[in-house]
Formats: structure tokens, sequence, C-alpha cells
């Protein structure tokens, strides 16, 4: 990752935030990111993002659970140790629902918060650069990435146009990088990386 | 699109006061900005009081043995697992507020999902307490795990409903702590980004993993909390069925009995949510709540424990006429002798229990009741002394008198140690709810901005159409790439 060149401006309602949305992407200008202080939703079909793959991840770790449970518990009772619980057959499949449901749960929820933190790089001591500190609060943030082809001035005012507030140009560094948020570790020190 | 949706003008508005996003934040992040109040430090005091008197009461029964408490033969188990059912119970309600009425789009969750959250972790955490410290020689609780071991290996039975409640349980409490406290992540970014001081930038900059509050993220945030939803539905539904397993599955005459998993799944939503009426009303008063945390909050919960509460009522009856009904001696002494008969030497925690959960939240049937706080405050405690008589009448008055009268048992009652734990659960339950409250958002911010525009006071008359393109048709169209 590196620092890049932003045009980002502020919206307080997500009626307009929206509209604007469609009007950005048909004006042909690439957004970055959207930031808002809770889902939206829809606004990620308006902005193009593909769905989420997450629940194929939980299904998977979901079924690994359950292999594991009945796997191990078959393994354990039938073959490695047997013990003849009052005469009841060795492979007793009914009495170990309860723990290969348990697993399958517990398989699925952990795994699946693990990924979604790997996705989204969350993790204690992870730092990322914030566009706007108000973007938590009441304010949705859109930054569109200036690409070779930007035209800086005509990108801000068609900003301004369609209801963006306190446009402007940023630049901020897209990956993350461990430090503390009391501390102002950047992840490089040089500023610009890319052209205009 | 996201603003064209219904809401019923039946309901009232769940936000009162006419709020915008921004004061949705100020009000919910003031009392964790705020120094603490004379009555926080007060309670927090208090529990502290009661964790240590726990903490002695524990290092007696570990020091002495489980001869410290008033167990005998053949009362094996006695308040230990009776607090022990009791706390899980009150965990249910959590999970029920979080996950299933997520599951059915019912909007008044979000005011009271944090806390109702927080409280099931913290009583699971209680709850887990009482089955490991029974143990006696709780340096070997590793025992239950199956794990490699040098005795063959030998291991854990996997078919006792025992070792299924140790899966249950665990997995209970870490599914929920993911499910809270990935919704935390979003709040606990609000207060990063609005902290002044340096301690706090630092501990919500921690806290909160580097949450930014990109629509990509919030689109995987939002697909986990669905299927964590999903996955905690059934599994707060196979936890109490679990632990009632725990009796069921035995011969006991009045632990056999095939109603047990249904009948125990209510009685927990039941305790639980008489638990979360009896935090939330001092809570929502405490912090000056009252705009989220409303009286229609309360009303619905209310009707949640009158219905509920009738269902455990069911269960009792059904119970009895099963116990008619299969002319067993055994059965027929258990239920209409040790446990009907007032002059029993248990007779009278039967009734509490009949009066506290059957009789009493009767009168939630009335709207003047459900919105009354006062009754409302009273009523949760009189359910959750029911529901924890519910538990000791299963466990005490089934076993203390043995098919044998020669295998009677003395009359049985706690030993000040016994006691002591009980109180010193209370302790580790209030630290912590005490601690959250003033550390953590007690609402979840995110979501009430969420339901604000369909359910705050201020926009609920001008609901109306605000688009009328379709976004299918709009994403169609955008194939193309950008410049």
């Amino acid at each position: 990752m590196a620092v890049k060149k932003f045009i980002t401006g502020s919206f307080y309602d997500e009626e307009v935030l929206f509209p604007a949305v469609k009007k950005v992407r048909r004006a042909g200008y690439k957004i970055h990111d959207v930031f808002t202080p809770f889902p939206i939703h829809g606004l990620d079909k308006a902005m193009g993002l593909r769905d989420t793959s997450l629940h194929t991840a939980g299904f998977i770790y979901g079924i690994t659970g359950t292999a594991t449970a009945v796997g191990f518990i078959t393994w354990a009772l039938t073959v490695d140790w047997q013990i003849n619980f009052g005469g009841k057959p060795f492979f007793s499949l009914p009495a170990w629902i309860p723990i290969t449901f348990e697993l399958t749960v517990l398989f699925a929820a952990v795994g699946m918060v693990l990924t979604f933190c790997y996705l989204c790089q969350l993790a204690p001591f992870v730092k990322k650069d914030h566009f706007n500190l108000r973007s938590t609060d009441d304010t949705f943030l859109m930054a569109l990435e200036c690409t070779d082809t930007t035209n800086e001035a005509d990108a801000i005012s068609f900003l301004q146009s369609i209801g963006g507030v306190d446009v402007g140009v940023q630049y901020k560094e897209t990956g993350w990088w461990l430090g503390r948020y009391d501390k102002d570790t950047k992840r490089f020190e040089k500023k610009v990386e890319t052209a205009q | 699109m996201s603003l064209l949706r219904y809401e019923s003008q039946v309901r009232p508005a769940l936000v009162e006061g006419g709020k915008d996003y921004h004061q949705v934040t100020e009000d919910i992040c003031r009392p964790v900005e705020a120094k603490p109040s004379k009555l926080w430090w007060i309670g927090f005091i208090i529990s502290v009081c009661l964790l240590i008197f726990g903490i002695i009461s524990v290092t007696m029964e570990v020091m002495y043995g489980v001869g410290q408490w008033n167990l005998n033969k053949t009362i094996g188990w006695g308040w230990d697992i009776t607090n022990f059912v009791w706390w899980v119970g009150i965990g249910h309600a959590g999970t029920l507020i979080s996950a299933i009425l997520l599951l059915f789009r019912q909007g008044w969750r979000t005011g009271v999902n944090r806390a109702a959250e927080a409280m099931t972790i913290f009583a699971v955490m209680c709850a887990g307490q009482f089955p490991i410290w029974h143990m006696g020689r709780v340096w070997n609780a590793f025992f239950v795990l199956p794990y490699p071991n040098t005795r063959g290996p030998l291991w854990v039975n996997f078919n006792s409903p025992l070792l299924w409640d140790v899966f249950a349980i665990s997995t209970y409490f870490t599914v929920s702590l993911l499910f809270w406290y990935s919704g935390l992540l979003p709040d606990l970014a609000t207060l990063r980004d609005r902290a002044k001081k340096k301690w706090r930038k630092m501990f919500y900059g921690v806290a909160a993993f580097g949450w930014t509050g990109s629509t990509k993220h919030w689109q995987r945030h939002e697909a986990l909390s669905l299927v964590l939803a999903g996955l905690s539905t059934p599994l707060v539904l196979s936890v109490h069925t679990i632990v009632s397993f725990d009796f069921a599955t035995s011969v006991v005459p009045g632990w056999h009995t095939t109603i047990f998993p249904p009948y125990f799944v209510a009685g927990a939503i039941f305790s639980g949510f008489a638990m979360v009426q009896t935090l939330l009303v001092v809570t929502r008063k405490v912090l000056g709540l009252e705009e989220y945390i409303t009286i229609e909050h309360i009303n619905v919960m209310n009707k949640v424990i009158v219905l509920t509460g009738s269902i455990v009522g069911i269960a009792y009856l059904t119970e009895l006429f099963m116990a008619w009904y299969s002319a067993v001696d055994y059965e027929n002494f258990a239920f209409f002798e040790n446990r009907l008969n007032l002059n029993s030497p248990y007779g009278w925690s039967y009734w509490i229990m009949m009066g506290c959960n059957v009789l009493s939240p009767q009168i939630f049937w009335f709207k003047k009741m459900r919105t009354n706080l006062v009754v409302t405050f009273f009523m949760s405690i009189l359910v959750n002394i029911g529901m924890w008589f519910e538990r000791f009448v299963i466990i005490v008055t089934s076993v203390y008198r043995d098919y044998l009268p020669s295998a009677w048992s003395t009359y049985y009652t706690p030993t000040i140690w016994e006691i002591g734990f009980y109180m010193g659960t209370f302790g580790l339950f209030f630290t912590c709810y005490f601690l959250f409250s003033k550390f953590f958002p007690v609402i979840a911010i995110a979501e009430i901005k969420h339901i604000l525009k369909r359910s705050g006071e201020n926009y609920k008359e001008k609901m109306d159409v605000v688009e009328k393109e379709s976004l299918d048709g709009f994403a169609q169209e955008q194939t193309g790439d950008h410049h």
C-alpha cells in the first residue's frame, strides 16, 4: 500500500449521499470508499461492490466443525478406546449430536470472526489513516481516488455540485501499520508517491 | 432502495426527543466520557465487596473441600447447581434479544441489545464458576477436556450430558463474546475518534481494532452479524436444552421428564428478561438514557415476560398431569407429596415458585402495569426469585427423599460459604456490569443511528418514498470502467 491522493467530500444525510454516489459513478470517477458511521443498506450495491463471500466461508468452517466432532468422537470411542456404556453400541451417533452441533457453531463463529478481522484488517494495535474523524459520528465521507486522468479542479467542483461539503484534497496512506492512536506514527514518512 | 421501507404507524417511536445522528453519539457517549457519579461508586464498591466475599468463600471450599458446603447423601447438588442453572438461564435473554429478534427484524432490540448481550456474557461467566468449583479438586478441572493424556489416552465420555454441558457452555460463552465484541467495534471507534485524553485514545484505539467505517467493512460486518445471529439462535436453544438433559436423561423421579428442554428454554428466557428489566430500569435512569430505552421497550419486554411466564406455568401443570397420568408411585410421590404438599419439608419452595413465576406475572396483561417502572422493577426481582426457586425445587425436592425411607436425607440448608459463593457471583456480575457501563457504550450507537430515520420521533411522520429508481437497474448500468 502507499500514500495516495484523494478528493474528499462530506455528506450529512444519506438521502443526499445516495444520489451523489450514483452521479459520481455516472460521471466516471473512481470512488475509493465511503466511510459511514453506521451501515447503509444498498450503499455497497450503489458503489458497485460485489457481495461478500463471508457466508460461504462460515459454511465451510461449520462443516469443518461437524466433521471434526463426528470424526474425532467416532475414532476415540470406536477405535482408540472402546468403553461399554451400559451395553450400548460403541458407535452411538444420537448421543453425539449435542457436541457435534456445538462444535459446528463454534468453528463457524470463530472462523468467521477471524476471517472478518483478516479481510478488514482489524486487530489490536492496528492503525490506519482516517480521512475524517467525524465519519464515526455523523458524517458520511466520500473519497475519490485521483488517477492519472483526473482533473482535480473539475472533481472538486463536481463533488460540491452534488451536495458535498468541505470538499478538498487529502493525501492518505491506504494500508495499515502497527501503532497506537495516542501516538502520531506514520507507516511511511515520505509524503507523496503517486503522480497527479 | 434502503430508505424505502415500511414501519408500522402503530408502533410508537423507539427514539424519543427528535434526535439527529450527532446527538445520538453525544447522548450515548456522555456517561462513558464523564466522571463516574457517586451512585456508580457506591454500587461498584458494594459489588467488589461481594466479589471479595465470594473469593473468600471459594478459597474456604478449595482449602477444606466440598465438605464446607452442606451437601449430603442424597443431596449431591444443592445451591451450587441451582445457581449454575439460574445464571445460565439469565444469560439466555441477551442472546434472544440480540440474535432472535435480529432475525425477526424487531427494531426495538437496538435500544437494549448491547446491555443485554453484556449481561449474557457476565451471567455465563458466573454460571461457569459453579460446576468448576463444585469439582472440589479444581486443579484437575482440565480433565473435562478431551486432550491427549498419559492414561491411555483415556478420553472423556462423549455420551454424557455433563460433558455436553462443558461443550455447550464454553461454546455459548465464546460465541456470545464474539458477537458482542464484533458489534462493539464501530462504537469503540466512535469513542476513539472523540477521545481527547491520551489514555482514552490509546485504550479505545487498541480496543477498536482500527475500525474505519468503510462501506466494504460494513457490508462484511452486516453479513457477520446476520450469520452469527443465525448461529446463536439454535445455539441458545441448545444450551438450555443440554442443561435440562443433565436432569432429563437420569432416572430420578421429578427429573426424568421429556418436557424439560422446551420448559427450561422458556424459563431461561423468562428469567433473563426479568434480569434485563432489573438492569435497564436502573441503567436508563442513572445514565439518563430514557429517550433510548423508552417505556415502549419496557412494555414489549414485559409482554415477553407474561408470555414466557405463562408457558412455564403450563409446563408446571403438565408435569403434575403427567405424574398423575403415569400412575407410577414414585412419580406421584415426587410431585404430589414432595412438591405440592405445603406441609412436606420443601413444600414452601414449590409454592414460592408458583406464586412468583405463574401467578404474579399475570398482572402484565394490563398495559398500566407493563408501563409502570416501579411495578416492572419489583416484578423483575420477584420473577428472578421465583426462577431461582424453580431450579431449587427441581434439584432438591427430587433428590432429598430417595426410593427407600432409610435413605431420606436430613433437611438441607446451605452453609455461609455456599451463600457466600452465590453472593460472590453477584459481585462478579455487577462488578463487570459497572465497569462495562463506565467504559463501553451501553447502547449500540451505530444500530440506533441505523433505525433513527425509521423510528426516530422527528422522522416518523416524514416517512415517504425517497427515491423511485431501482438499485438493481443502476448496478446493471454501471458495469463499465472508471476513468
